[in-house]
C-alpha cells in the first residue's frame, strides 16, 4: 500500500516520564496501512522549525470501541529539537504525519519462538508486532532493557497479550541488573531444537550486539535501525546504512526503504 | 479558457514550469507511489558519473533553521545502469528526464553525455559543475569562468541533446558565469545549488556530518537564490532554471518574476512529497487572480521600482 500523507490531530500526548510519551495521531488511513516494523515521518504541521519530519515506528494502530481504526501512536523521546517540539504538542494541535514507510517484520509461527529485544524508546516497533504475534499464537518473549525501574513502559500491555516478560535494568531497579544482552545470550544457549526468531530494536551497540549473539547461536535475526532521515522515500539518501556485499565490499543501502528492518547477519558492523 | 502553464527551454518545451531537482528525487522513480512524473514539468537525476559511487559515510544531513546542510558524496549508479534499469521505467511512467552528469574531467562529462545522447528519452542534459561536497566532481570547473566556458563547450560538441550547467553561488558573481556558459553554448542555465555551509556539535565540538562541510539549501536560502536569478536574468538571454527552498506557488513566482523560466524544487520533496500538486494548483490560482493567460508572460516581470514606506 502506498504512504498517505495526512495532517493529524493530536488525539492525546501522554506523558509516561519526564522524556518520554506516546502521541496519538487522528490518522486512520495511516494505522489501516501500517504492517509491524513499519514507520511514519512525523513533524509539526506548517512550520519550518524543524522543517524536515523525523521517523519514529509505529508504536500502536490505535482503534475505538467498534474495532476501528482511528489513527497510529508513536513513542517519543525527548532527545533534540524536534522531539522536545513532539513531546510538548497538546491535543488539537496538528502534524504531519506521511506513512507508513519501509520494509516491515518477517512474522515467524510456532513452533519458532519470537523474541523481541528492546532496548529503550526500541521498545516503539514490538506493540504492533506483539499483537499480531500473539494473534497468529506464536510464543513470544520480550527481553526489555532501561537505564531504570520507571522507563520500563507498556508492560501490562504486553502481558495481556501473554507475551512473556524478560526485563533488565542498568542500576538493577527492576529485573536483572545490567543490559538486555545478558539474559538474551542466556536464552540462546538453551534454545529449543525449534529455535527462535530474534527481533531487535534500540542502540546501535545493542543492535550490533544482539545480532552478533544471534549469529554465534545460529539463530535468525531481524533488527530495526535508526538512521538520520530526510525524506522516508528514497529521496535523499541520507539514511544509508552498510550491507554486506560478498564478503569484502560494502554496499550503502537506503534504510528507508531497503529498511529499517534489516536481516542481522547482512548488516555490516563498524 | 484554462491557463497556460507550458514554458519553453531553448527546443525543449514543457508543459509546467515545475521541475524535480537533482538529488532530492532519487531517480524519480522512488516518487512515483505517491507522485504522478507525467504531472512534473521534468525530473532531474541524482548526479551521475561514469561508473558508481559509493558517497560519504553518514551522518550525510544535519538540518539547520528553515534548512539542511548535506554531504551525500553523489552516491550513485553510474551512467550506464541508470540508462539500463532507470530510464527505461522512466520513459513509461510518462517523465520528462533530465540527467545531471558529473565528471572528474572534461573527459568523462564527455564520455557520460555521449552515453546518454544515445539512449532513447532523455529530454536534457544538466551538467553539474557545481556540487560542493566532493573535491574532484567538477566544482574546479564551475568555480573558473575559463573551466565552466571549456566544460560547457566540449559537452556541446559531443551531444544533441540541450545542455544545462548548474552553477554554483559560491563565486563572487554568479552572473558572470552564466555568461560563460551562455558564450560556450549553453541552452539554459540551472541555479542555485546548494551553499556551502557547516555546522558544529557544541557540545562534542566535532562536525554534525561526516564530511564536515556541506551544502545548504531549503527556504533559508531563497532571498540569496532569488538575488542571484535577477542578476543572471539581466546579463543574458538564455533561459534560467531557478531554484533555492521553493515551498509553495509562490516562491515559485517569485523566481519566474525574477526571471526564471522554469524551476525546480528539491528540500521541499522530503518535507511535503505530495508538493507538486499545491504548486500547480497554486501557481493556475495565481494567473486567474492576476489575469494571466500563458504563465511564460510573467518570465523577468519583476519591478524594481522602490515599494511604498509601510508603517506599522
Amino acid at each position: 500500500m502506498p504512504p498517505v500523507d495526512i495532517d493529524a490531530t493530536v488525539i492525546e500526548n501522554h506523558r509516561l516520564s519526564r522524556d518520554y510519551s506516546v502521541l496519538s495521531l487522528a490518522a486512520p488511513e495511516v494505522g489501516r496501512r501500517t504492517q509491524p516494523g513499519q514507520f511514519v515521518m512525523v513533524k509539526p504541521a506548517g512550520v519550518t522549525d524543524p522543517l524536515l519530519r523525523r521517523p519514529f515506528s509505529v508504536f500502536e494502530v490505535l482503534r475505538n470501541g467498534a474495532g476501528e481504526v482511528t489513527g497510529v501512536s508513536i513513542l517519543n523521546k525527548r532527545a533534540g529539537r524536534s522531539t522536545k517540539k513532539l513531546y510538548e504538542l497538546e491535543p488539537g494541535d496538528v502534524v504531519s504525519c506521511l506513512g507508513p514507510l519501509g520494509v516491515p517484520f518477517k512474522p515467524v509461527a510456532a513452533p519458532v519462538e519470537a523474541w523481541m529485544v528492546a532496548g529503550g524508546v526500541g521498545l516503539a516497533p514490538f506493540a504492533t508486532l506483539a499483537e499480531s504475534l500473539a494473534g497468529a499464537k506464536t510464543p513470544t518473549t520480550l527481553f526489555y532493557g532501561a537505564r531504570t525501574a520507571e522507563e520500563l513502559f507498556y508492560l501490562d500491555f504486553f502481558e495481556q497479550l501473554g507475551i512473556r516478560l524478560v526485563l533488565t535494568t542498568e542500576d538493577g531497579g527492576r529485573g536483572v541488573k545490567g543490559r538486555v544482552t545478558g539474559p538474551l545470550e542466556a536464552a540462546l544457549k538453551n534454545a529449543g531444537s525449534s529455535g527462535a526468531m530474534v527481533y531487535a530494536c534500540g542502540p546501535e551497540p545493542m543492535l550490533e550486539a544482539v545480532a552478533k549473539l544471534a549469529a554465534r547461536y545460529n539463530q535468525p535475526c531481524q533488527v530495526s535501525v535508526e538512521r538520520v532521515m530526510g525524506c522516508g522515500l528514497g529521496g535523499c539518501y541520507s539514511c544509508v546504512v552498510p550491507v554486506k556485499h560478498g564478503d569484502e565490499h560494502a554496499n550503502l543501502v537506503r534504510s528507508c526503504i531497503s529498511g529499517p528492518v534489516f536481516d542481522g547477519a547482512e548488516l555490516v558492523w563498524d | 479558457m484554462a491557463p497556460d502553464l507550458s514554458v519553453s527551454l531553448g527546443t525543449l518545451t514543457l508543459p509546467n514550469p515545475l521541475i524535480a531537482a537533482s538529488g532530492c528525487f532519487g531517480y524519480g522513480l522512488e516518487y512515483e507511489q505517491v507522485v504522478d512524473l507525467s504531472m512534473l514539468g521534468g525530473v532531474v537525476s541524482k548526479g551521475l558519473f561514469m561508473k558508481e559511487r559509493q558517497g560519504h559515510p553518514p551522518p550525510r544531513i544535519v538540518e539547520t533553521p528553515a534548512g539542511m546542510i548535506n554531504a551525500i558524496g553523489l552516491q550513485g549508479i553510474g551512467v550506464h545502469r541508470f540508462v539500463n534499469e532507470k530510464l527505461p521505467l522512466l520513459n513509461k511512467a510518462g517523465a520528462r528526464t533530465f540527467v545531471n552528469v558529473c565528471g572528474t574531467t572534461i573527459d568523462e562529462y564527455v564520455e557520460v553525455c555521449k552515453v546518454l545522447s544515445q539512449a532513447d528519452g532523455v529530454a536534457a542534459i544538466e551538467l553539474n559543475i557545481s556540487c560542493p561536497n566532493i573535491k574532484e566532481g567538477g566544482i574546479q570547473f564551475g568555480c573558473s569562468l575559463t573551466g565552466t566556458y571549456d566544460v560547457v563547450s566540449a559537452v556541446k560538441k559531443a551531444t544533441h541533446l540541450p545542455v544545462i550547467p548548474k552553477l554554483t553561488p559560491n563565486v563572487t558573481d554568479v552572473a558572470s558565469f552564466a555568461r560563460a556558459a551562455e558564450d560556450a553554448g549553453a541552452d539554459a542555465v540551472s541555479l542555485v545549488n546548494t551553499f556551502l555551509a557547516m555546522a558544529i556539535d557544541v557540545e562534542t565540538r566535532r562536525p554534525k556530518i561526516s564530511n564536515v562541510m556541506g551544502g545548504l539549501s531549503g527556504p533559508a536560502i531563497r532571498p540569496i537564490a532569488v538575488r542571484m536569478v535577477w542578476e543572471c536574468y539581466q546579463l543574458v538571454k538564455i533561459p534560467i532554471i531557478g531554484m533555492g527552498g521553493i515551498t509553495d506557488a509562490r516562491d515559485a513566482i517569485e523566481f519566474m518574476l525574477a526571471g526564471a523560466t522554469a524551476v525546480q524544487i528539491g528540500t521541499q520533496n522530503f518535507v511535503d512529497p505530495f508538493v507538486w500538486s499545491k504548486v500547480l494548483d497554486g501557481l493556475k490560482d495565481y494567473m486567474t487572480r492576476h489575469n494571466v493567460a500563458k504563465i511564460s508572460d510573467l518570465i523577468g516581470t519583476f519591478d524594481p521600482t522602490p515599494p511604498k514606506a509601510v508603517h506599522a
